[in-house]
């Protein structure tokens, strides 16, 4: 699904990324691990589209399109969705509207009309289920004076909605408690299936207790220094990322 | 790669066109240009005025003439020459209108340019129009609704001839023509506008609509409205105005007068889209318009204005508490772009005891614009426990713009409570890109998080203005991204 082939990136001609290789199957889950300022956060925004990162070398491919050729929101409408790290507030913009501007973003794209109010109702509903959501959470102004548990549990919560092909979880586990780790965790597990792929980037070893990742990849320096099954996270949270280097 | 940077949302911005820059070809009744008091007596004498309304305008125009152009307010301009606008310009029509299939086509293809259709505003929003184009009333719809509640709705000059008594009465009383600069010239000149009276204890049952549009080119408009609600009266009035696009600059100098009995209520929504001048900032109109109304006891009055067009706008919607347990409301939209110039915001003067007032103006600023809120709060020796709540908030995009804030407080006595608030955004790249990651492009997200921001003020608009008020912000910020 997911085919990244020696990318090379930069921020302000500083080089983070330094010819990064991983192929992503549907059905399978990923998790990349390394230490702070190892590029973890460069690789999900290069995949997503962030401007301020400027690709030197190599190629993106989801599926039979070339990423790299699509401003962010054709990429989002290929089935991108990049978790947050720190998702920005929009005052004023709620939560529903937000995503339903989204899925109808989405659906213009792909040359269908606006979803059904109804449907879109019912859909609302079923995943802010998922995500222990209530109500009155629903007309809040997206991110605006939310906690850092519902900022992430909203994040899964609009992945959820558009039912992404490929998603990435930027250190969805930052800033949560055990309660609502759980939570997100459940939501994403509930939303895997054969035909979707999950990327799920963090520091700890913590939230791959709950979400199992087929692949582990250590990210050291701009590359990808050593990769395993799911083992290789308890060996990094018993021995550190020093071994490796 | 499709990639946006603030600079190059900035760059699109700069690139919008004006939607509604067409032009009428409407055969028009035009005197020449210049200002003197024979062309004051000769609009006068045009429209078969009493005597006792030629002497006022007569009178208004020899307090214009001694005055001098206001400089206080933060806008920068080339003075209008005022021997070179022409004072009066009328559709040729048929005089006599008793059905939409009787007005001149061309006008209605206006109209339909614009989206609105009369007949479908008649049927389906339930909105009764008294249109204006270029200063004379050209249709009035629902007039018998109306009629069977007793209430008044016509273009003043139809009022003049209808009911002197009123007229009389109120025109001038709450904005004198020794007011202002720019209402001493209305005072004058003033081509039409609109007249409504409420009678005691009538709560009018539509939302009453006039469209202002100012039409043949060098032509300034000068509206005059007059609004009356009789004791225990409501009524809903909106107001909305587009100008196609010149390259000269026109003047619009209105006056709108309005007078709150004693425990009626009148909300007055406006959506003011002039022509804003192009992305060079050449062209567009100067909208410098005094509305001010007066509240008796237990009255409520309620502005709501959404602006996003004019060159420079200066106006100041405001309220005079004068009545015991008075309130007064103001909620302001102001959108500028490219080189536009607002000075905008309104004051609130408590006289009566228990009197509230409520502020809450936002402003959008991009392009090379500059966006002022200026707004003052008066509390009077004798007004005890008068209430203030203002809130000013500015969202700027891009580093050219400026948003600027100037409220003045005058407070005389001691059991007043006045608060004001301020707060000053920017629409960030992160925003953008995280809309962008969900799919939504950029033109969307920029009029997502500005409706956003507008919400509060939008929510106070009637239903069938707040679509078109988020359609012309659309239109204002967005309409070339992509």
């Amino acid at each position: 699904m997911l085919h990244i082939n020696n990318l090379h990136a930069a921020i302000n001609g500083k080089e983070i990324l330094k010819g990064i290789n991983l192929d992503v199957k549907a059905g399978e889950v990923h998790a990349i691990m390394g230490p702070n300022g190892s590029g973890k956060t460069t690789l999900s925004s290069v995949i997503a589209g962030r401007e301020d990162y400027e690709v030197t070398e190599g190629e993106i491919k989801l599926n039979n399109d070339d990423l790299l050729e699509l401003a962010p929101e054709e990429r989002a409408h290929k089935g991108v969705f990049m978790s947050f790290q720190y998702p920005v507030a929009i005052p004023g913009v709620t939560v529903t509207n937000f995503i339903k501007t989204a899925i109808n973003a989405k659906r213009k794209a792909e040359g269908k009309d606006d979803m059904p109010a109804n449907e879109m109702l019912k859909k609302i509903r079923e995943k802010s289920e998922l995500l222990e959501l209530d109500k009155s959470f629903l007309s809040r102004s997206l991110n605006d004076g939310f906690s850092g548990g519902e900022k992430k549990r909203n994040e899964i919560f609009q992945m959820a909605m558009l039912e992404p092909k490929l998603a990435i979880l930027d250190e969805t586990d930052s800033g949560l408690d055990i309660d609502a780790l759980r939570i997100v965790a459940n939501g994403v597990n509930k939303l895997k299936n054969k035909d979707n792929a999950v990327i799920v980037i963090t520091h700890y070893q913590r939230l791959l207790d709950y979400i199992v990742p087929d692949f582990v990849h250590v990210l050291w320096n701009g590359k990808i220094i050593k990769s395993g099954g799911k083992e290789l996270a308890m060996e990094l949270e018993e021995k550190g990322y020093d071994w490796l280097k | 790669m499709k990639k946006y940077t603030e600079n190059e949302l900035e760059q699109e911005l700069k690139t919008k066109e004006y939607e509604y820059g067409f032009y009428t070809d409407i055969e028009a009744d035009k005197f020449p240009p210049g200002l003197s008091e024979e062309v004051v007596r000769a609009i006068s004498a045009k429209k078969n005025e009493p005597q006792w309304m030629t002497d006022w305008r007569v009178e208004a125009f020899r307090i214009w003439k001694k005055m001098t152009e206001p400089e206080w307010a933060n806008v920068h301009y080339e003075k209008p020459k005022f021997n070179e606008i022409s004072y009066f310009s009328a559709p040729v029509s048929k005089p006599k209108l008793n059905s939409l299939d009787e007005v001149d086509p061309e006008l209605l293809k206006t109209f339909a340019k614009l989206g609105i259709s009369i007949d479908e505003q008649k049927k389906l929003s339930n909105v009764a129009m008294d249109i204006v184009i270029d200063s004379v009333s050209v249709a009035t719809t629902f007039k018998k609704t109306l009629e069977e509640h007793g209430i008044l709705f016509m273009p003043i000059s139809e009022a003049i001839q209808k009911h002197p008594d009123l007229v009389k009465k109120y025109i001038g009383s709450v904005v004198p023509k020794t007011d202002n600069f720019y209402a001493a010239l209305n005072s004058a000149v003033f081509s039409d506008g609109s007249f409504c009276y409420i009678p005691k204890g009538v709560r009018c049952p539509v939302e009453l609509s006039t469209y202002f549009r100012i039409n043949e080119g060098g032509t300034g408009q000068f509206e005059r409205t007059l609004l009356i609600a009789d004791e225990g009266a409501y009524v809903s009035y909106l107001e909305g105005c587009t100008a196609p696009q010149r390259d000269e600059n026109q003047l619009h100098a209105a006056v709108v007068e309005i007078i709150v009995h004693d425990r009626a209520e009148i909300k007055y929504s406006t959506v003011q889209n002039w022509f804003p001048g192009d992305a060079e900032g050449k062209g567009g109109v100067y909208n410098f318009v005094t509305k001010r109304a007066i509240a008796y006891n237990d009255a409520k009055i309620s502005w709501t204005q959404v602006e996003t067009g004019s060159a420079v706008t200066w106006k100041y919607p405001s309220c005079i508490l004068k009545g015991n347990n008075a309130i007064g409301e103001f909620y302001s939209i102001a959108v500028t772009n490219h080189f536009q110039q607002a000075d905008t915001g309104t004051k609130m003067i408590h006289l009566g005891n228990n009197t509230k007032s409520t502020i809450i103006s936002k402003g959008v600023s991009a392009g090379h614009s500059q966006n002022s809120y200026r707004g003052l709060v008066r509390v009077s020796k004798n007004a005890k426990n008068a209430r203030n709540f203002s809130q000013c908030d500015s969202l700027l995009m891009g580093n050219e713009c400026g948003a600027h804030t100037f409220p003045y407080i005058e407070s005389k006595n001691a059991s007043a409570q006045i608060e004001h608030e301020a707060t000053t955004s920017k629409i960030g790249e992160d925003q953008l890109f995280y809309c962008n990651q969900r799919g939504i492009d950029t033109e969307k997200a920029v009029s997502l998080i500005v409706n956003g921001f507008s919400k509060e003020v939008l929510n106070k608009l009637p239903m069938e203005f707040a679509v078109e008020a988020q359609k012309l912000l659309e239109i204002s910020l967005e309409g070339s991204v992509g």
